[in-house]
């Protein structure tokens, strides 16, 4: 029987749905013993990849209550076949690491610190700035007298971590925008 | 990649150059040693022996900057040796093409050089054209100016001695590299090239892969299984976000952002969409019209008629070769002439050449938004080391960003399989994906236009555009629906309809498509596709690990792009032991062919296997881009040499620059700065390291900025492993760590000794005591094509630092 590891656990589990063990072709017990104290026993298998390098391996998370409690690489997948490498493996961390971002922050001109802020607020004030200076800036023809409907003094910069939808997004907003100063990793 | 990850492993020879793959790539290099199982030769060039030369069977260092040499001294090999696969030479390429009189290369210069604006005249380069516009074609090759002889004359001059002087590698090296390579230019032999950053970040990268082309052209290697040029792509959707044109001269799916001359749809059209006088060109690009009508109604929806040119009035429009990308936005920005904007998931302050300018740029900014999982360097830009934030003007608004499990959606990974993830976990405290930052702010804009009004609403208020982000309904907008009841074959789709592939994409409004090269990817009859975990393969298909129903890939799930060019006139394989299409006689078996017609043999439906080109034949000599029709050497923008054997012509003679104050150069062999410097990344950190570093086990692996030098260097400067150093550049000052290693040897360039050193660029000043920016040292000196700066390239001095304050 081909058993990978993958399966071998997807077994384990099913177990509890009438499986029997011998059905395997061999004794699992102590294998057993050891799967029911991992970690991730019940928790739910959610499909994701790595946020690295363009392998862009297919990795496993494991959620239990809402709650992040492991990840590892996929085996099923052609490319990676469960492997990952140091950032891979530490995408757990990643997740859980004290750094992170967690609330809006803004910076006003000459402080020297941050202030905590909501959402409402700051895409409010964002979207003031924008339009001010969109409405100031925007040229509609140029010195030839042809439509260029443009705006040169906004950019946008970024990226590579957005997914395809997200690129489609901001795509369509800063074009409509008439934004043209937009760039990205794929120039580094 | 023209190929995919798994796809390495069928290869006879791989040749690792202008990237360190199994520290970059560290997962998928195990298709590489796939390869080396299955008997193929690894061969890495690279100015240092890194993770990647010690798999390999031979590392071959080579001065940072020289590689036109040295694959152009392999094009010489080649041809002077006649190891070129002559049958796919013949047949698939543009060696027979006669170029037209105005061609000429004198001294490192090509024809229509201005050097007061240091730009060509690219027309003079054009191919003589026959009575009815197209190419003159003559396959006996007594015209002088055919393109293989041309080719011939120009790369005869790239001896062994020669490219041996330059490059500093030895001519028992060069000889290893080309006989192994070299041995794949038959019918069934495959070499890969695979690079990366290396290659992309010098004022001759765009040039660096077409010598690779050249090669692989050559000896017959594209479209082939265990052949192609295969970039492999280092950021994380950087195919995806590439593909969807996050780039200011592109719109998704590789068309042109309209400049001021194109004033009307058809105007755009007519510069944009080529013709072709060849009958059995497939000329793929005659489609584009269909492809930016379809984007035109995807994002104006019900607004764009025919009537109104789709709405193409409300793009913006650039003027003509005006240069948009992030090192002029940044030159701009110092200048004072950008007011506000958004830094999203990327962190200039760090990662861009010539950072002390990045930085002080970023100062001028009225306001600026960012997004990101941490703090970073440019997030905190206002509170830098030696910096008073009280004198610091600009208005900063901070989002705190999602992670990938903390969303749904796709990315295309460097083979270009489209993945779907799903979300795992909310995001983190109050952080949101970049859509569901984008999407509100964009609908509190629109409300405040129809509250005031203001300049030019219509772009903003007409637009086919959301309340409320839901991935999976981008990625059906990205494939394209149908807008008006169409009937395909026997099939009727309903306005609203998914469209089932690009071949279905119509200019006259009745569809939509956010990206043509992904149209097909979520269908009504297989839905989305990006889900698919199916590892079933026909035997053929397994053969060579194609994978053809594991996600899905563009174009059309086709796996190793230009395919056709892997069979014979009458479609049978060149390598029947490795076959990655075949024609049995009324179809295509294997992978999906580019394109349906059948083979060659048939002088009326047969097609020409590069469908991309305009006359279906892959080009030795081409005239698109700025910078010659031929790669030629030229010495990076900084140089220790102060002439070099090929020309007169000492450094790229169109490469970009900007001249403030804080863009200084050092001279040509400048004594100030003697030290080739070249700049990496780590497997432990990602890039600039404004995720990595913020992960502390990660951390802990590897601390803080280091330079790595010979022991003949760090002999010289009286250094010692583990010793503080200041390395100082024209523009830069900064501390690291020597690490003192055989990985790194002197080299010997025309006779004179030359020391390299090489820096990772992983660490800056947010995570205390790492070490600051690295690029503070590298140069503003830019590729034409695609003004990347030459990162990999600049020049150097060094000393025994005293004290350190960077590094603790």
């Amino acid at each position: 029987m081909n058993t990978t590891r993958r399966s071998f656990l997807k077994l384990m589990g099913v177990s509890a749905v009438g499986l029997s063990l011998g059905q395997l072709g061999f004794d699992l017990a102590e294998a057993q013993a050891y799967a029911s104290k991992l970690k991730i026993e019940g928790a739910k298998e959610v499909g994701s990849v790595c946020p690295f390098c363009s392998v862009c391996c297919q990795i496993i998370a494991y959620v239990r209550n809402g709650k992040l409690v492991s990840t590892e690489g996929d085996p099923d997948f052609p490319v990676n076949e469960g492997a990952l490498c140091a950032k891979g493996a530490a995408l757990f961390s990643m997740y859980t690491n004290p750094h992170r971002l967690t609330k809006p922050l803004y910076r006003a001109p000459f402080s020297d610190k941050w202030v905590e802020k909501d959402w409402d607020w700051t895409l409010n004030q964002i979207a003031r700035r924008v339009k001010d200076t969109r409405d100031k800036d925007m040229v509609l023809k140029n010195e030839k007298g042809q439509t260029v409907n443009r705006v040169d003094t906004l950019f946008m910069m970024g990226t590579s971590h957005a997914s395809n939808e997200e690129c489609a997004v901001i795509h369509q907003a800063i074009r409509s925008l008439g934004m043209v100063q937009m760039d990205h990793q794929a120039r580094v | 990649m023209t190929n995919h990850w798994i796809d390495i492993k069928n290869s006879d020879a791989v040749l690792i150059i202008g990237s360190n793959a199994a520290e970059h790539h560290p997962v998928a290099f195990k298709w590489v040693m796939r390869a080396k199982e299955n008997g193929a030769v690894l061969m890495h060039v690279d100015p240092k022996f890194s993770r990647t030369s010690a798999r390999c069977d031979f590392h071959v260092p080579l001065r940072s900057g020289t590689d036109i040499p040295f694959l152009g001294g392999m094009i010489n090999y080649i041809l002077e040796k006649e190891l070129f696969f002559k049958e796919y030479v013949f047949n698939y390429t543009n060696f027979a093409f006669v170029v037209g009189k105005d061609y000429e290369f004198n001294d490192g210069l090509f024809s229509g050089y201005d050097p007061k604006t240091r730009k060509y005249d690219q027309s003079k380069w054009a191919f003589e054209k026959g009575p009815d516009g197209g190419p003159v074609i003559d396959e006996t090759l007594k015209n002088e100016r055919c393109v293989f002889n041309l080719m011939k004359k120009h790369y005869s001059r790239y001896t062994l001695k020669t490219v041996s002087d330059v490059t500093g590698v030895s001519e028992e090296n060069l000889l290893r590299v080309y006989d192994a390579f070299c041995a794949t230019g038959k019918p069934d032999k495959a070499g890969t090239i695979l690079y990366a950053l290396g290659w992309t970040q010098h004022t001759v990268g765009v040039q660096n892969i077409r010598a690779s082309s050249l090669i692989q052209l050559l000896l017959g290697n594209i479209g082939i299984a265990g052949g192609g040029i295969n970039a492999l792509r280092g950021e994380p959707n950087v195919q995806g976000s590439t593909d969807h044109g996050l780039l200011y001269s592109s719109l998704p799916g590789y068309h042109n952002l309209p400049v001021s001359t194109w004033q009307t749809l058809a105007d755009y059209n007519k510069a944009n969409t080529p013709v072709t006088t060849v009958k059995n060109s497939a000329n793929w690009w005659s489609n584009r019209p269909k492809y930016v009508a379809s984007l035109l109604k995807g994002w104006y929806g019900d607004a764009a008629t025919p009537e109104n040119d789709f709405c193409y009035e409300y793009l913006p429009k650039l003027e003509p070769g005006e240069d948009c990308s992030y090192m002029y936005v940044m030159d701009k920005m110092y200048h004072g002439k950008i007011k506000g904007g958004f830094i999203f998931g990327v962190n200039p302050m760090n990662s861009f050449s010539n950072t002390n300018k990045m930085r002080a740029a970023l100062d001028k900014l009225d306001w600026l938004v960012c997004s990101e999982l941490h703090n970073s360097e440019t997030t905190d830009n206002w509170k830098r080391p030696g910096v008073d934030p009280k004198t610091k003007k600009t208005e900063v608004f901070l989002l705190p960003s999602a992670h990938r499990i903390e969303k749904a959606g796709t990315i295309s990974n460097s083979g270009r399989w489209l993945q779907w993830f799903d979300k795992a976990v909310e995001p983190g405290g109050q952080a949101r994906n970049f859509a569901d930052i984008f999407v509100p702010l964009v609908n509190k804009i629109r409300d405040l236009y129809r509250k005031e009004g203001g300049i030019l609403p219509d772009p903003l208020l007409k637009m086919h555009w959301t309340e409320k982000f839901d991935p999976e309904e981008w990625t059906r907008r990205i494939n394209g629906f149908f807008w008006a009841d169409t009937k395909v074959g026997d099939k009727e789709y309903k306005r609203g309809q998914l469209v089932p592939a690009f071949a279905q994409l119509k200019d006259d409004g009745s569809t939509s498509s956010l990206n043509w090269i992904y149209a097909g990817s979520f269908t009504e009859e297989a839905g989305n596709k990006s889900k698919k975990r199916d590892a079933s393969q026909t035997p053929m298909q397994a053969n060579i690990g194609l994978f053809p129903n594991w996600s899905w890939c563009w174009p059309v799930n086709r796996r190793i792009l230009y395919n056709r060019a892997s069979v014979d006139l009458n479609g049978k394989p060149f390598n029947p032991k490795r076959a990655v299409i075949e024609w049995d006689g009324s179809k295509w078996i294997g992978d999906v062919p580019d394109g349906p017609w059948p083979p060659m043999a048939d002088k009326e439906k047969g097609k020409l296997p590069f469908i991309m080109t305009k006359d279906g034949q892959a080009q030795f000599y081409g005239t698109g881009r700025v910078d010659g029709p031929f790669p030629e050497h030229y010495e990076p923008a900084e140089t220790p040499l102060d002439s070099h054997p090929f020309s007169k012509q000492l450094s790229s003679p169109v490469y970009k620059f900007h001249t403030s104050d804080m863009d200084q150069m050092a001279k040509a062999a400048d004594p100030n700065y003697p030290y080739v410097l070249t700049t990496y990344s780590l497997t432990e950190h990602w890039c600039g390291g404004g995720e990595t570093r913020n992960v502390p086990n990660l951390l802990e692996t590897e601390p803080q900025l280091y330079i790595e030098m010979s022991h003949e260097l760090a002999k010289e400067k009286g250094i010692n492993n583990g010793d503080g150093v200041i390395v100082e550049s024209a523009r830069g000052r900064v501390e690291a760590i020597a690490m003192v290693t055989v990985r790194i040897r002197p080299f010997t360039i025309l006779g004179k000794t030359v020391h390299l050193v090489g820096m990772p660029f992983a660490y800056g000043w947010t995570t205390p005591k790492c070490g600051d920016s690295t690029n503070r040292l590298t140069v503003g000196a830019y590729d034409p094509n695609t003004t990347i700066p030459e990162s990999k390239a600049c020049l150097v001095n060094l000393r025994k630092a005293d004290k350190l304050t960077e590094i603790a």
